[in-house]
């Protein structure tokens, strides 16, 4: 069988649903960045993707290779805000608790 | 025109004095002593004389036509037509003028440091007396006529300041306050016939009408085919050369002599108001009231302001301006006329004064009046030496008279004097040789000066007058000869006989004479160096300015002719031959020495009875006469009664005018005022503030409803981020 652009972009979209249904459903801030995380790579896989069939250029795995530097920049910012998380609120990381700048 | 620059040194030196003296004297004269005042307040003045000394030598070195010259400080009112410049000019009349002035005002603050010496406002007295010379040398240098009236304004404005030096005395602020006010009137003339000689100078009357301006109309023809803005042209506006160039001009004189103003001719008017300025200054009649009482300041201002200098500008504005007041007949008739008028009437004044000084007020105000005649028959260059020589005689004489008074101890009344003669025998000498020079006795200065100005007045051609010159002359003489009894009459009563003073304390201002009953002693060197340095310019003074009739150089004469060579022309005489002239230089000292000789008789030694009994008669005719020429004949009271009266009475009305209609306009507004600002109250407060409160609380409304969004749950954003997105997809499918 030949793998064509629609089989990544059916596991990009997919990727990128569970990555919502993730940041929907959890209340984890960890379980949170595992979202984000998977929302980024399936941008990543339709970057490489759209590089691979269109253009012959590398401009695009260039692009990703960026992508993965700066989230995982993001995730060590992100845990860094999740550890003052969870000393500030009581040795919790439920991002519920965190509402108190709410109106 | 050559451009010396020195020439603003001039006028600048006594204003830096009068600034020092006036900012720093008192100070001064505190820690360093009196000469801290005076040695600026004399050096300064003499500065100028030295200038005027080196102007006058540059001006000998130049062409007779070309003797002027130019300094140029800056541009001062560019407006217009306009264009008054700060800028001195100097020609042989102004170095006349300035010479006279720097060279006896230099002479006068040397002698004020005597004659003031026990005055505490030491320093305000010089500051005073250098802006007077400030202010007189800006109105014979300034070049263009709003500089001279500056000038005009300045030397009253001193005048007013000298004659109310010792304030505290309510006669002298009063007599300050009228010098003040009757020169206004004077001055209020001058301004109009400068305004409406700019006026008529603008204009172009080549067709007979008056056309505003020439140059734009000019501009707007050629502007029907080339759309420029029309410049607007460089006009030379006031200075006296530009004048003079216009009116030289043969179409435009023509034009400008024939133009009527509401019926008057312009010229008459221009130079009818403008003579009304030299009355207002010169004292003559009518509004010669203020000189007499001018006496109230001290004697060396007087002599310096009252009889030298100040009160001969209308002589020389007169002098001046002779390229105006020539073209009209009818002016030069009225300045003679009112001149001879002033003489006779002021002289006969001065025969029942006792007053020393009042004597010497009324015979400048007569001297002035002589100058008038010079100037009225076209005589220009004449009254100019009359001027030059009566500041000498007559500084000398009131600088004599200053040095009796301060002998007698501030006594001013010559009844209790007498005898000073042999206690003061420099002043009486000097005032003797004066008193010869006033009342034209041969060789002295003033019989040069005084018959050059008989005789061209009886030679005088151009006067409408009945009679012409000879009537002129006829007064002229009897004026002479009063004025050679009434000075030798001073001279007798305070010099002859016995000293009658000594039995009255006295009352002045400054208390620090020891023992008023010691006899008058001679008065300081200082004072008496003046005096001599007077009295000998007084007898040789004439010298400058000799008769044509003896064939000798006349150098005033040729000196000045390049001044008023352009008005030569309409100057006619009667064509009275030489001997003519002759006699009546022969017949004018016959009336010097008939004057001396009466004055002799009367008055030598105090010993003829006759003015006792004249006194003491009881005879109705004797009374009334002297009653009438005592009192000045009654003129101050007839202007109290009708002027000042009618002043008061108007400004009665005018107050009522101001209580009830324009008080009662402003009440009636009141009401409107108060309704308005009600209204406008409410405004603000309703509306104004109704809308920025309202908008204030609209927004904290909206902020807080909006708020309730930001619950700071991240899944209520998320799903809310989703909800968006979704409908915006679904958006684009239902909408592209």
């Amino acid at each position: 069988m030949h793998i064509g652009l629609t089989h990544f972009l059916v596991l990009s979209a997919a990727m990128f649903c569970m990555g919502v249904l993730c940041l929907l459903s959890r209340k984890n801030a960890i379980g949170l960045l595992m979202g984000i995380e998977l929302i980024v790579n399936a941008a990543n896989v339709n970057l490489v993707a759209f590089s691979h069939f269109f253009g012959n250029a590398v401009a695009g795995q260039v692009f990703a290779l960026f992508g993965i530097v700066l989230a995982a920049v993001g995730v060590t910012v992100a845990l860094a805000i999740v550890l003052a998380l969870y000393r500030t609120f009581h040795k919790s990381i439920e991002v519920d608790s965190a509402s108190t700048l709410r109106g | 025109m050559v451009d010396f620059w020195a020439l603003a040194l001039i006028p600048l030196a006594p204003l830096l004095g009068a600034v020092y003296n006036g900012l720093l004297g008192s100070r001064m004269q505190a820690r360093f002593g009196k000469p801290a005042v005076h040695v600026p307040a004399i050096v300064l003045p003499a500065i100028s004389f030295a200038v005027t000394v080196a102007a006058f030598v540059k001006m000998v070195s130049l062409p007779a036509g070309e003797r002027n010259l130019f300094c140029h400080l800056w541009n001062w009112l560019p407006v217009g037509g306009l264009d008054a410049g700060l800028a001195f000019i100097m020609d042989p009349l102004t170095l006349v003028m300035c010479f006279v002035v720097t060279f006896v005002g230099t002479l006068i603050h040397l002698y004020s440091v005597g004659y003031m010496r026990e005055e505490p406002g030491y320093w305000r007295f010089f500051s005073y007396l250098n802006l007077f010379m400030f202010s007189m040398l800006v109105l014979v240098l300034g070049d263009n006529f709003v500089l001279m009236f500056v000038g005009w304004e300045g030397v009253g404005l001193c005048s007013y300041l000298l004659i109310g030096f010792w304030y505290k005395e309510h006669k002298n602020a009063v007599a300050g306050m009228k010098a003040f006010v009757v020169n206004r009137i004077g001055d209020f003339g001058f301004m109009l016939g400068v305004l409406l000689l700019f006026w008529g100078m603008q204009g172009d009357w080549s067709q007979g009408r008056f056309r505003p301006q020439p140059q734009a109309a000019s501009a707007a023809g050629v502007s029907a085919q080339q759309p420029e803005p029309a410049v607007p042209a460089p006009t030379a506006g006031l200075t006296f050369r530009h004048v003079k160039e216009r009116l030289s001009e043969p179409a435009f004189r023509e034009a400008f002599i024939h133009k009527k103003v509401f019926g008057i001719s312009l010229v008459a008017l221009i130079g009818t108001l403008l003579f009304i300025g030299a009355m207002g200054k010169s004292a003559q009649l009518p509004l010669y009231v203020w000189l007499p009482d001018a006496m109230a300041g001290p004697t060396p201002v007087s002599a310096l302001i009252h009889a030298a200098t100040m009160v001969t500008a209308g002589v020389y504005m007169v002098a001046r301006l002779n390229f105006i007041f020539a073209l009209s007949p009818f002016v030069m008739t009225w300045i003679a006329v009112i001149g001879v008028l002033t003489a006779v009437f002021a002289a006969t004044i001065g025969f029942f004064q006792h007053d020393i000084k009042k004597v010497l007020a009324y015979s400048t105000i007569s001297q002035l009046g002589f100058m008038f005649i010079a100037v009225g028959v076209g005589a220009y260059g004449v009254g100019i030496f009359h001027l030059m020589t009566h500041a000498f005689f007559k500084a000398c004489l009131f600088l004599g008279a200053g040095s009796v008074i301060v002998g007698c101890h501030h006594e001013q009344d010559m009844r209790k004097m007498g005898g000073l003669g042999k206690l003061m025998p420099v002043t009486a000498a000097t005032y003797f040789i004066a008193c010869c020079a006033i009342a034209g006795f041969p060789l002295t200065s003033g019989f040069f000066s005084k018959d050059e100005i008989l005789w061209k007045a009886f030679n005088a051609g151009n006067l409408i007058l009945p009679g012409g010159g000879i009537a002129v002359w006829l007064l002229g003489a009897l004026g002479a000869v009063c004025t050679s009894f009434y000075m030798f009459r001073s001279y007798y009563m305070t010099f002859s006989g016995e000293y009658r003073g000594g039995s009255r304390a006295h009352d002045r201002e400054t208390g620090a004479h020891a023992d008023p009953h010691q006899p008058p002693k001679e008065s300081p060197r200082s004072m008496t160096c003046v005096l001599i340095a007077l009295a000998a310019l007084s007898l040789v003074g004439g010298f400058a300015g000799l008769p044509r009739l003896w064939h000798l150089p006349n150098y005033l004469h040729q000196w000045l002719e390049p001044v008023f060579e352009g008005t030569a022309g309409l100057i006619r005489d009667a064509g009275h031959g030489a001997s003519v002239e002759w006699a009546l230089m022969a017949l004018s000292i016959a009336l010097a020495l008939t004057g001396w000789q009466l004055a002799r008789w009367l008055y030598l030694d105090n010993r003829n009875p006759i003015p006792q009994k004249l006194y003491a008669s009881r005879a109705a005719w004797v009374h009334g006469i002297h009653a009438l020429v005592y009192n000045k004949y009654y003129v101050d009271e007839f202007y109290n009664a009708t002027v000042v009266k009618a002043v008061m009475q108007a400004r009665l009305a005018l107050d009522w005018f101001d209580r009830t209609v324009v008080d009662g306009l402003v009440n009636v507004t009141r009401p409107i005022v108060l309704g308005l600002a009600w209204l406008h109250g409410k405004t603000d407060n309703r509306v104004v503030d109704g809308a920025v409160n309202g908008t204030a609380s609209i927004i904290s409304d909206a902020g807080g409803v909006l708020c309730l969004l930001q619950t700071g749950n991240i899944r209520t954003y998320l799903y809310l981020a989703m909800a968006g997105g979704i409908v915006l997809i679904l958006a684009s499918y239902v909408l592209f």
